[in-house]
């Protein structure tokens, strides 16, 4: 006599549940008579008869499966709520080799994270996603559901749901089945054996779309929630074969893998300097090294520069260029822009922050040891917020100042009309630059290290424009007339 | 020629995984499965098999929710 065994459990679960807290390490969480732990098997042996533990990603979801990644014997993550096929999208990009599998609950996916499945589903994402459908919030406590039936009384619709109050519960497979991208949509329930073993096909021909690299296959199942639907496991199989698959219909709904070709994606590129090639094409060369610091007083302490005018104006660009200087020699900064919602014509303003050591806050409020204005409204609204001692830069063309405390400094030049003279009134912000390096040089640089400011404004310029030569050559003219043209000064650093 | 044998199939059922669903006795053809009326150390009345008359269908196994709750052997007798 010997014996031969038949079924068993499957070996793409790990032989021990290590990850589940508390003692008992081989049962799974599950309550009992859950479709979970009917897919969560069907999923495990596929993916062990497949030979694909090294290659197989079980993306989890929230809700009851939420532990998943206590029993499969692969690569796991759990995500946010909702968000799974965004993790998957990103696991099947970055490693084409990757055979991605989904799984979600109707509350995970049907609900907070149905745009993310539609999605990902219409831009045909090499994965598969098993969708349990149980009508209801299981994990919760047995609230409605999108996926709900109508009349199905639950903890939150205690009269049963009515289509005035909640509408239709959502037909997610032929919702999916209608996009072009999917290859592979089936309905399936986790009921009858016979069904069951109908899934246990759909389970593995979605898994092998995903190994072909066929696209994105979608397999809903019609589980059942025993425990709060207050049901044993016979009338539970009735209520899945007679009521649910009468408003969600079993069966396949679409499935065009045999005529599609394998996708074909560019390799991803794990190579750092590859990709900050890729990202920032321009380097700068820099004419000092990486522990240079700037030896003048005035940045002793963290300081914040606020520039407002405009959207248009070059505001934020300015800014990024001031930025830029600063961490072109080596301080901390950082560049905060604020506009409103139009690209162009409302009012921006961007807060740079300096310092040697750590940023608290890249917001320049209240305190802006230099503000920048380029139209009026942003005087009349910022000038408060110039710190006592503080510089104020303006373009005198279009701007007429208020008196000014004792304590401040100002600098104005007609960047208006130098812009308009060179042709573009784009580049006004450059001459506004200019200007700035000459209050920098006058009132705040030690001595030798003047020379440095104009090397690392250059050097910043070609940074932010290196990429148009024309752009670059008008922006250093506008600069070079900014440092030479006339200039209003006046204040508290100037007589000094 | 000889005439064929029927095959011979056991179902084992582990009792401390079993949660008492009655999936497997509701899922069985030949109503060879049926709820016990001991308890286990969960707390709760386990399926036991009869100990004949399994055809080794697996169907009980596919409607377990549990992992390794049941196992299905074949007895080859040897000649």
């Amino acid at each position: 006599m010997s014996e031969i065994v038949k079924f068993s459990r499957p070996a793409g679960f790990f032989p021990k549940f290590e990850r589940r807290p508390g003692p008992n390490k081989t049962n799974m969480h599950y309550c009992p008579g859950c479709g979970h732990g009917i897919l969560h098997k069907l999923i495990a042996e596929a993916i062990a008869d497949m030979g694909i533990k090294d290659r197989a990603v079980i993306v989890c979801p929230v809700g009851c499966s939420v532990f998943a990644y206590y029993y499969f014997d692969c690569h796991s993550v759990e995500c946010a709520h909702g968000r799974a096929p965004a993790v998957a999208t990103a696991f099947s990009r970055t490693d084409p080799e990757n055979v991605v599998i989904g799984y979600q609950g109707d509350g995970d996916l049907a609900s907070i994270g149905f745009n993310h499945i539609l999605q990902a589903a219409n831009r045909g994402e090499n994965m598969v996603v098993f969708f349990v459908n149980n009508a209801i919030y299981g994990m919760t406590g047995g609230q409605m559901a999108p996926t709900t039936l109508v009349g199905q009384k639950t903890v939150t619709s205690p009269n049963g749901r009515t289509i005035l109050d909640s509408g239709y519960p959502i037909k997610v497979a032929e919702m999916i089945a209608q996009f072009e991208a999917p290859v592979y949509v089936e309905r399936c329930a986790l009921s009858s054996v016979k069904n069951i073993m109908t899934a246990r096909r759909a389970v593995r021909k979605a898994i092998q779309n995903t190994i072909d690299k066929k696209g994105f296959s979608f397999v809903e199942f019609l589980s059942g929630c025993p425990i709060n639907l207050k049901m044993k496991a016979k009338e539970m199989n009735e209520f899945l074969d007679t009521k649910m698959s009468q408003y969600y219909p079993l069966g396949l709904k679409k499935d065009v893998s045999a005529e599609r070709e394998a996708i074909v994606r560019a390799e991803p590129i794990y190579d750092a300097d590859k990709v900050k090639e890729l990202l920032f094409p321009v380097e700068t060369e820099r004419a000092v090294d990486d522990d240079f610091q700037y030896k003048s007083e005035v940045f002793d302490q963290e300081r914040s520069v606020k520039i407002c005018g405009f959207g248009g104006q070059g505001v934020l660009s300015l800014g990024h260029v001031i930025a830029t200087v600063g961490k072109l020699r080596n301080f901390n900064v950082s560049w905060l822009p604020s506009y409103g919602p139009e690209m162009r014509g409302g009012t921006a303003n961007c807060s740079i922050v300096f310092s040697r050591g750590p940023i608290g806050s890249p917001q320049a409020d209240f305190n802006c040891s230099m503000m920048v204005c380029l139209n009026q409204p942003s005087v009349d609204k910022f000038l408060g917020q110039l710190a006592e001692g503080g510089v104020l830069i303006y373009d005198t063309s279009t701007i007429t100042l208020p008196e000014l405390s004792a304590d401040k400094t100002v600098y104005g030049i007609n960047a208006g009309e130098i812009a308009e003279q060179l042709g573009d009134l784009r580049v006004a912000n450059s001459v506004i630059l200019g200007l700035i390096a000459r209050m920098m040089q006058d009132c705040f640089m030690n001595e030798d290290e003047k020379a440095d400011v104009d090397c690392a404004m250059i050097e910043s310029l070609k940074e932010n424009y290196g990429k148009k030569p024309a752009v670059l050559e008008l922006n250093i003219k506008a600069y070079n007339i900014g440092k030479t043209a006339d200039i209003v000064c006046k204040g508290a650093r100037v007589s000094k | 020629m000889e005439a064929r044998k029927a095959k011979v199939f056991r179902c084992d059922i582990a009792s401390e995984e079993c949660k008492g669903c009655e999936r497997c006795v509701a899922a069985c053809p030949k109503g060879v499965l049926s709820m016990g009326t001991k308890l286990n150390q969960m707390g709760v009345t386990f399926a036991t098999y009869q100990g004949s008359g399994c055809i080794g269908c697996g169907g009980c196994f596919y409607s377990c929710p549990e992992p390794g709750a049941i196992t299905i052997v074949e007895i080859v007798e040897e000649n």
